[in-house]
């Protein structure tokens, strides 16, 4: 699964995307690296999440979306009509912006997912939930109550339950959609540094409202503005020397 | 400025009395029937098939026709009912077609109920032979309540949060398999609330089960669904109506009626405690 060789894992391909008639992307071109973490970066309604979503074909869900590219994951076009989003998602996970487990066990969020992809043996099942939960930091919080209702842990928990419920999968890429937005500083610190863990093992993109949070985490950065991509390059240069004048605009917080 | 006060005053005073007056109501209505029902009630009154022309004797046929009737009713909506919503509010995409099923919907539930009852004396006592029996009876049944089902099926699935769908189909989980292990599982207390809510509402109505089940008299314990059988409102509507000893079967009537309104407030009471007991748990 971990490719040593550099490259790209995901590569956008001239995406239009269409909300009905409202254009939300513009001729988005993109490589995702191998083994990166990747922050989307750009103000409201500027496309980010939109892209992000577009990744994993999350997006279908929306009645008269339309999609125009192509979206290229290790080589193949994830809009092909052969394709078959569910496998997709599956090799791409998720995490969204509001922690939202099951309101089922700590332990069931976990092997939700698995159990419906064929996995049964009960001994298999708590193994990967030990590693799952401790991939996400979490093991040691829970490994006493992992009966006990996800609901009741407190909204850093969930989020970082819900890492763990998309890393049980084994997906190839994590994406990751404003995942700290909802939470405080300390669980948003967790977080983060799970994040410089899980780069490791995983192709990470993160969209974030927070430019500290892009600065600290990421490996490459793209400024998004009325779905265009207008730079993308090593979140080094993003943030000290930027090409263009809106991204310094938008990162000096002179708008957005 | 004083008047301000004095129109809010009497403002006040006509909701409250509104509320109040709904209250007197249900509550005059108990009073009546129990206080004129609670004689006849008796073990042998609730055991006992009725004898003597139907003046003396009991009313158990009747109490197992309508329980019958009301639990076939259920076995053929409910599930017709779930899916029928299902595909509405998951899979149909928000068009014209789905327009047009609300519509069908929404007229279906508006159609009084003795249609119902010639609909179903037509299609299912006539046309497919069913002649009258607890079949064709439940299914007329079952068609009256389809449209209380499915609205209230569209509702609960509507009021289960939008993160639980996405957060499964993200995870690759298909969309069937999202519906059946997340969506319906937190839909059902409601789906169940709802619907028994209008299965009560059934359990009493006259109309439709007249040409379709229910029998004048009869002592048979049904022993197949092509059997007519007895059923409350019916008896009621009988002993009330076309009986040749109205008079002298009051206490009859009311105690029929007392039983009745016993059934029907029971099952709305096990709606009530399920939605008691799922709004303790939900916690979303």
């Amino acid at each position: 699964m971990v490719n040593v060789q550099d490259g790209s894992v995901i590569k956008t391909k001239k995406v239009d995307f269409y909300y009905g008639s409202f254009k939300a992307l513009t001729d988005v071109t993109m490589d995702f690296e191998r083994n990166r973490v990747t922050a989307l970066i750009g103000p409201s309604g500027c496309g980010k999440s939109t892209l992000l979503r577009l990744l994993n074909r999350m997006n279908d869900l929306i009645d008269g979306s339309r999609v125009e590219g192509e979206v290229l994951f290790e080589g193949q076009n994830i809009y092909a009509p052969e394709v078959d989003p569910v496998d997709i998602r599956r090799r791409i996970g998720m995490v969204f912006q509001k922690p939202n487990p099951f309101p089922k066990s700590i332990f069931n969020n976990i092997t939700y997912g698995p159990r419906l992809t064929g996995m049964s043996k009960k001994a298999d099942l708590e193994i990967l939930v030990e590693q799952s939960l401790r991939q996400a930091v979490l093991w040691d919080e829970v490994k006493d109550i992992l009966n006990r209702s996800a609901m009741m842990l407190s909204g850093g928990q969930q989020q970082r339950l819900c890492i763990a419920r998309a890393l049980a999968m084994k997906p190839e890429v994590l994406l990751m959609d404003e995942p700290t937005s909802a939470l405080d500083p300390i669980s948003t610190a967790k977080i983060e540094e799970l994040i410089q863990d899980l780069k490791k093992t995983y192709t990470i993109i993160i969209v974030t409202h927070n430019m500290q949070q892009a600065a600290r985490v990421s490996d490459m950065t793209g400024f998004f503005y009325i779905g265009k991509l207008i730079e993308y390059s090593a979140t080094d240069k993003i943030f000290t020397r930027p090409d263009v004048k809106q991204t310094e605009d938008y990162i000096t917080g002179r708008f957005g | 400025m004083r008047w301000r006060y004095i129109k809010e005053g009497i403002f006040f005073s006509v909701v409250r009395l509104s509320a109040l007056l709904i209250v007197l109501a249900l509550g005059g209505l108990l009073f009546y029937i129990f206080y004129n029902g609670y004689q006849a009630i008796s073990w042998e009154f609730l055991t006992e098939p009725p004898i003597d022309a139907m003046t003396k004797g009991g009313i158990m046929p009747a109490i197992l026709g309508t329980i019958y009737l009301t639990l076939g009713a259920i076995v053929i909506a409910l599930p017709l009912g779930i899916m029928s919503a299902i595909y509405l509010s998951e899979y149909a995409k928000q068009g014209a077609v789905v327009r047009v099923i609300r519509l069908g919907v929404n007229c279906l539930a508006g159609v009084p109920s003795i249609v119902f009852g010639l609909f179903g004396l037509g299609l299912f006592v006539v046309y497919f032979k069913f002649g009258a029996s607890i079949l064709s009876g439940s299914l007329t049944l079952g068609f009256l309540i389809l449209p209380t089902i499915i609205g209230a099926s569209e509702e609960a699935l509507k009021a289960v949060p939008q993160t639980f769908r996405e957060s499964s189909l993200a995870l690759g989980v298909s969309k069937w398999q999202t519906i059946y292990r997340i969506v319906l599982p937190n839909a059902l207390p409601g789906i169940l609330t709802g619907s028994i809510l209008g299965i009560g509402r059934a359990a009493g109505e006259t109309a439709p089960i007249m040409f379709t089940a229910a029998a004048f008299y009869t002592v048979k314990i049904p022993s197949s669904v092509f059997d007519e059988v007895m059923a409350l409102p019916f008896h009621i509507y009988v002993l009330a109506t076309a009986g040749t000893h109205i008079e002298e079967t009051r206490p009859i009537q009311f105690g029929t009626v007392l039983v009745l309104v016993a059934l029907v407030l029971s099952i709305d009471l096990v709606a009530i405690v399920i939605r008691s007991a799922v709004r303790k748990k939900k916690r979303w």
